[in-house]
């Protein structure tokens, strides 16, 4: 008999529907977490797994000794090496292709590298415009690694005591 | 100028005058309507710690008219075996029902465009006919889930319809009058002689039916975007859509113009000492009730079918009844704000 009284007053004065709109109610005071983003970037860490990119020495010796640890663990098979023996008997590469489409940016050709070549970038902003331009060649990596060396020495530099 | 207008017939003077009359009170209508949109998308963003659009035109300001030209440059797709005719008249209807109720809107006691004496019985009316919009719209869309919306949409329509009636009656009969204006005029005197407070319960059934009536959440099973897809909506695109979406819109506004007029005392001042009436407060209240709809909708999950059904005929009905019955009562002897 209480109970059902309980319920009946319950249900007529809209209790429950009056904390709902007080939830609503107050959250339009709220303040709001919206990022505008062109204008607005949230931060990005220095582990940040974007754009690939292949390095150089300081001398301008490129780093890649074409040993294919990257190739061997990309787990999306993206990732294709050819090599050949350079005149002072060195190895290096002769062809280093990434297809972005295959790829799926885990980060363990960064991993594997033993000479921190090949690295990925902070760069998440960008597009393909024709067929066949997502396929990262050596050139374009070795690009991208000398536009951004500052910024991928001091990202490795920061991340180092974790490794 | 002066003399061309002369010169005109007198009925034609009388059509043009009219028809002025007519843009006077739609086009600021058509306007708010685009800005409630707007605001809509605004103040449930609020509610949901997102800041809504800002991107069209100062704060956002032109998004309203971004929306409407996209939706104009639209295609309006005819499905395949659908009925052409029913298809395009459908959403004309709905519009047509939706803005001609606007006809005895009064806004202060001097401005109302038609003072006719059955006001209120012919805004019941018209809101009615727009059912058959959404019906027409439904079957004539030849698809299955335009057809499952329409049916729900005539259903819960026809049920919150008679709820609402009878709340109404019992404004009529405190009233005395089913003229808009003479309904207003009754409240005057501050906001204790508001018809809101004897009528408080029959407020509240108002409330929920205009919700209900108009399809907005938490009664949108008729579009419900999550489980049918948009109900009576899914087949038409650009203009089409653009006028059903109008013809809500605006019906909202009625609703809300409404529980201002009858229940609010319109256009009346809360203290009539010391503020004077105007439209203003008119207008106040409105988007008082305008800003409701829209909270509702942030905040309400969709209501089952059979919930729908529940609350209307075996809630609402029967606490409308025993109100007016009280009401009856009350008038009888003569108690309360009732004795004239």
């Amino acid at each position: 008999m209480y109970a059902t009284i309980k319920f009946y007053l319950k249900s007529f004065l809209f209790l429950e529907l009056f904390k709902g709109l007080n939830v609503t109610g107050r959250y339009f005071f709220r303040r709001k977490f919206t990022v505008q983003y062109p204008e607005q970037k949230t931060p990005i860490s220095p582990r940040f797994r974007g754009l690939h990119a292949l390095r150089r020495y300081a001398n301008g010796e490129e780093r890649c000794i074409a040993c294919k640890l990257c190739e061997a663990v990309c787990p999306a098979l993206a990732i294709t090496i050819e090599s050949e023996q350079r005149a002072d008997g060195t190895r290096r590469t002769t062809r280093y292709d990434i297809d972005l489409f295959k790829c799926i940016y885990c980060g363990f050709c960064e991993e594997a590298c033993p000479v921190d070549a090949i690295v990925e970038t902070r760069i998440f902003e960008y597009h393909f415009e024709n067929r066949g331009e997502n396929i990262m060649t050596k050139e374009k990596l070795l690009e991208i690694g000398d536009s951004y060396e500052s910024q991928l020495a001091a990202d490795r530099s920061a991340d180092a005591p974790y490794r | 100028m002066e003399t061309i207008w002369l010169w005109l017939p007198e009925e034609v003077q009388y059509t043009l005058y009219t028809l002025l009359k007519v843009l006077i009170i739609l086009v600021p209508l058509f306007v708010i309507v685009a800005y409630y949109t707007l605001a809509e998308r605004k103040v449930i963003g609020y509610m949901q710690a997102r800041i809504g659009p800002n991107r069209v035109g100062p704060k956002g300001l032109l998004q309203p008219f971004a929306d409407l030209f996209k939706l104009m440059f639209k295609e309006i797709i005819l499905p395949t075996n659908a009925n052409k005719y029913l298809f395009y008249l459908a959403p004309v209807i709905t519009f047509g029902a939706g803005m001609s109720a606007w006809a005895v809107m009064p806004f202060t006691d001097t401005l109302v465009f038609a003072d006719i004496n059955a006001g209120l019985l012919y805004i019941l009316a018209m809101t009615s006919v727009g059912v058959y919009g959404v019906i027409i719209a439904g079957w004539a869309s030849n698809s299955k889930y335009a057809l499952l919306g329409a049916m729900r949409s005539a259903a819960q329509i026809v049920a919150y319809e008679i709820a609402m009636g009878f709340a109404l009656v019992g404004v009529l009969m405190a009233a005395g009058s089913l003229n808009l204006g003479d309904i207003v005029a009754k409240q005057a005197g501050g906001w204790s002689n508001w018809l809101v407070f004897p009528l408080l319960p029959l407020f509240v059934v108002y409330l929920i039916s205009g919700v209900a009536e108009t399809n907005r959440a938490p009664f949108d099973v008729a579009e419900g975007e999550s489980e049918i897809v948009a109900g009576f909506l899914v087949e038409y695109s650009g203009m089409a859509f653009a006028v059903f979406f109008l013809a809500e819109y605006a019906t909202m506004i009625l609703i809300s113009l409404l529980a201002a007029l009858m229940f609010f005392g319109g256009w009346l001042s809360p203290f009539p000492g010391v503020l004077a009436d105007s439209i203003g407060w008119l207008f106040l209240k409105t988007a008082f009730f305008m800003f409701l709809f829209l909270w509702f909708r942030a905040t309400f999950p969709r209501y089952r079918y059979d919930q729908i059904m529940r609350l209307g005929w075996k809630v609402l009905l029967p606490v409308t009844i025993a109100c007016l019955f009280l009401e009856g009562v009350a008038v009888y002897f003569e108690v309360g704000p009732w004795a004239v």
